[in-house]
């Protein structure tokens, strides 16, 4: 009998703690995974499918769920990896591929010959154009993804460098790569030979 | 003994009224200050053919170019409109024709180029007499001088090149009660304040009494390092000459590195910090350096815009060190001509003082309102001042220099390793950049570079998470419309289908009815007119 009692006590509770959360789950239940959302405001939304998913939200899903590495998404580079990594709770992992410089597509106007498909593969909408008509990238709005260039039937679309631009212009690590760059540069620029 | 216990009485007395002791924590001494050109008086720089004028010389937006090749325009007149608010107009420096407007390279560390005006002088030098002189300014409204000051192209000549207009406000929550005017000049090698306090004293007095009136205040300082015995001397006589001594006063410094940074300076002379991320506004004090205040003088007495300054230019390579007024836009390559260098075969060039200038890599490059000098140095001087970096050896030597009480040795650490977040969480945006940190490290540390990267890095972070931002919400744009043009397809579809199903029943019913009449037809010969009446009626229905 004496056993009975604390069986019954902790029976009841486990029933009423139980309850409680059946219905706090039902009541602040969250729309989505917070953990994806989390996931896909840090990558770098270029949509441009180099992790083998059709976009940045469909990675941010199966990385929040477990099902792939952290280390696939190639534009965002070592500094979205880690950032994963923190959100992830998990360990970090090499990236396999080196980041390039940012580039935008460029199409050569006078070959193009209006056939829209680049405009339908666009995942964010930056080529504007009308069937026969010429199609134009808008480069600032261009996330580089390279997805324009199988569609086109006559090649006419090129990646290009994107330039750096004296306002968002940001100083080197010295001795790197790109601090050599400039420094060749300085050497040289804008000479007008007055 | 009693002396010692005086000490320590006042020393306690100091500490528990907590008053704000003036001066500020850190920098340097320089032994040497190089200040060859001091007390040399300044020498009028010839005009040269050609002026060159990069659309933008100030922080903030890049101005409009308004006028076309071809045309003719005269010393003063506008070349190029602001645009936006952080904005100020660049004027001609001298009359003549537009040449071309092409990218031209500007003194900046990038090497990169900007939009710029060229102009073929006339060697007529006519001025633009648009702009009225208003020498009785105190009876003149604010908001008017204050747009002339903008109209003139009156920016920081200090080096800061930030629009002067911005900091002239008066502001009900924040009142400013002192002006100082900064003649510290505390980067070795340059004084080109100095000789303008020698030789423009006046000038330069009643710009701070526009600025005073402007403002609203009521205590003018103009601070001097003691190395600057005769500035003092001078700027001290003609204020009483003016009799503006008491409302304004010299107050003389003892030299030190970074004392001429603006957030140093209010704290060397009122003993109050500025506020991380806050104006000198806020603590009731307006600085502007001592040059920009005599361009003031210049837009506001005399109707003159901005289209010279004072350059110092020196160096160990410079046989006839000078300062010089210079127009804006003269080519760096014509004025080192001016002091006997025809080459720079063997010479660095800096732009700017040693401290804080940047390096240059050729000459074909206009001064700019921020010029305060030119240094033409040995490369063999810049390369025995070039040491390779090595590990940190956590003296603290840095943190003991720091003016802004950082400590850089982290703050580079953490630069280094990409660690933005925490690099801001010890106040990365606080630094000045003075390199005072660098110019003491045993290790050679380039500590400014690493700072330099991470504010840069910190900006371009939030570029990307921007652009990012935009092309999702573009994206799920996308990906909204294209599900529902599935929608609408599969709606559309849907409705096909029950429409081809409806007929297909209609079809079978009518086969079906017609078959039974064909039956009764065939049962009774009476019934057959009524029948083929409705079947006809039936068949325009199905095909609409």
């Amino acid at each position: 009998m004496e056993l009975l009692y604390p069986i019954l006590i902790f029976a009841v509770l486990a029933l009423l703690i139980g309850l409680g959360l059946g219905l706090a789950s039902h009541y602040f239940h969250v729309e989505g995974d917070p953990l994806a959302d989390k996931v896909d405001a840090l990558l770098p939304q270029t949509q441009c499918g180099q992790c083998g998913y059709p976009g940045c939200r469909p990675y941010a899903d199966a990385v929040a769920a477990g099902e792939v590495d952290i280390n696939h998404c190639i534009p965002g580079g070592e500094r979205t990896m880690l950032e994963i990594a923190d959100v992830m709770g998990v360990e970090p992992k090499a990236i396999e591929e080196e980041e390039t410089a940012p580039v935008v597509a460029y199409i050569r106007e006078d070959e193009c010959i209006g056939c829209t498909l680049c405009i339908k593969a666009c995942p964010v909408d930056c080529i504007i154009g009308a069937p026969k008509q010429y199609h134009t990238i808008i480069a600032d709005h261009c996330t580089g993804c390279a997805l324009c260039l199988e569609p086109c039937p006559v090649d006419c679309i090129d990646m290009v460098e994107t330039p750096e631009l004296l306002e968002h212009w940001s100083w080197p690590v010295p001795g790197t790569k790109r601090a050599n760059k400039a420094e060749s540069r300085k050497a040289s620029h804008g000479v007008s030979h007055v | 003994m009693g002396l010692a216990m005086f000490d320590l009485w006042h020393k306690i007395k100091q500490n528990l009224f907590l008053k704000p002791q003036p001066g500020f924590t850190g920098g340097i001494v320089h032994h040497h200050q190089f200040k060859v050109t001091a007390g040399l008086p300044i020498v009028a720089c010839p005009l040269p053919d050609v002026l060159m004028h990069p659309i933008k010389q100030h922080i903030g937006e890049p101005c409009e170019p308004i006028v076309q090749v071809g045309d003719r325009v005269l010393r003063g007149q506008v070349l190029a409109k602001a645009q936006g608010y952080l904005s100020v107009p660049v004027h001609a420096s001298t009359s003549g024709v537009v040449a071309r407007i092409e990218e031209h390279t500007i003194p900046h560390p990038s090497g990169l180029g900007l939009t710029t005006i060229f102009i073929h002088s006339d060697g007529l030098d006519e001025a633009d007499e648009s702009l009225y002189p208003m020498p009785n300014y105190r009876s003149i409204d604010v908001v008017e001088l204050r747009e002339r000051i903008r109209h003139a192209g009156i920016v920081g000549l200090g080096g800061a090149v930030f629009p002067t207009f911005v900091k002239l406000v008066q502001d009900q929550k924040h009142r400013v009660d002192t002006v100082i005017l900064n003649g510290i000049e505390c980067e070795p090698w340059l004084t080109c304040d100095h000789q303008l306090m020698n030789e423009k004293s006046h000038e330069v007095i009643t710009g701070l009494d526009i600025i005073l009136y402007l403002v609203g205040a009521e205590k003018g300082i103009i601070a001097i390092e003691d190395n600057k015995p005769d500035a003092i001397k001078i700027m001290q006589t003609t204020l009483l000459d003016m009799g503006m001594d008491k409302y304004i006063e010299v107050q003389v410094l003892p030299t030190r590195y970074p004392q001429g940074g603006e957030k140093q300076l209010i704290q060397a002379i009122t003993g109050k910090e500025v506020p991380a991320g806050g104006l000198p506004m806020h603590i009731g004090v307006v600085s502007l350096n001592v040059g920009t205040s005599k361009a003031i003088y210049d837009a506001v007495c005399l109707g003159e815009p901005l289209t010279e300054r004072i350059v110092t230019v020196s160096g160990d390579a410079a046989p006839s060190p000078v300062n010089m007024s210079v127009r804006l836009g003269t080519s760096m390559h014509f004025l080192l001509a001016q002091v006997g260098i025809q080459s720079l075969d063997g010479i660095k060039l800096i732009h700017g003082g040693p401290m804080m200038g940047e390096l240059l890599g050729h000459d074909d490059i206009p001064v700019v309102k921020g010029t305060n000098g030119i240094l033409a140095m040995r490369e063999t001087t810049v390369l025995s001042a070039h040491h390779a970096e090595s590990p940190c050896i956590r003296c603290g030597d840095c943190g003991e220099v720091c003016p802004a009480g950082l400590m850089p040795n982290l703050l580079a650490a953490h630069c280094k390793e990409h660690q933005f977040e925490r690099a801001e969480d010890y106040n990365l945006f606080d630094c000045i950049e003075c390199g005072a940190c660098s110019y003491v490290c045993p290790s050679h540390i380039p500590l400014v570079h690493y700072f330099r990267y991470g504010k840069g890095q910190v900006a371009q972070i939030q570029r990307e998470k921007a652009f990012a931002e935009a092309s999702r919400l573009r994206s799920e744009k996308r990906e909204a419309r294209l599900a529902k043009e599935r929608a609408e397809k599969e709606e559309k579809r849907r409705i096909a289908k029950a429409k081809k199903e409806a007929r297909a029943k209609a079809l079978a019913e009518k086969q079906a009815a017609e078959a039974e009449a064909m039956n009764m037809q065939a049962k009774s010969a009476s019934e057959t007119e009524n029948t083929d009446n409705t079947t006809q009626k039936r068949k325009p229905e199905e095909t609409a």
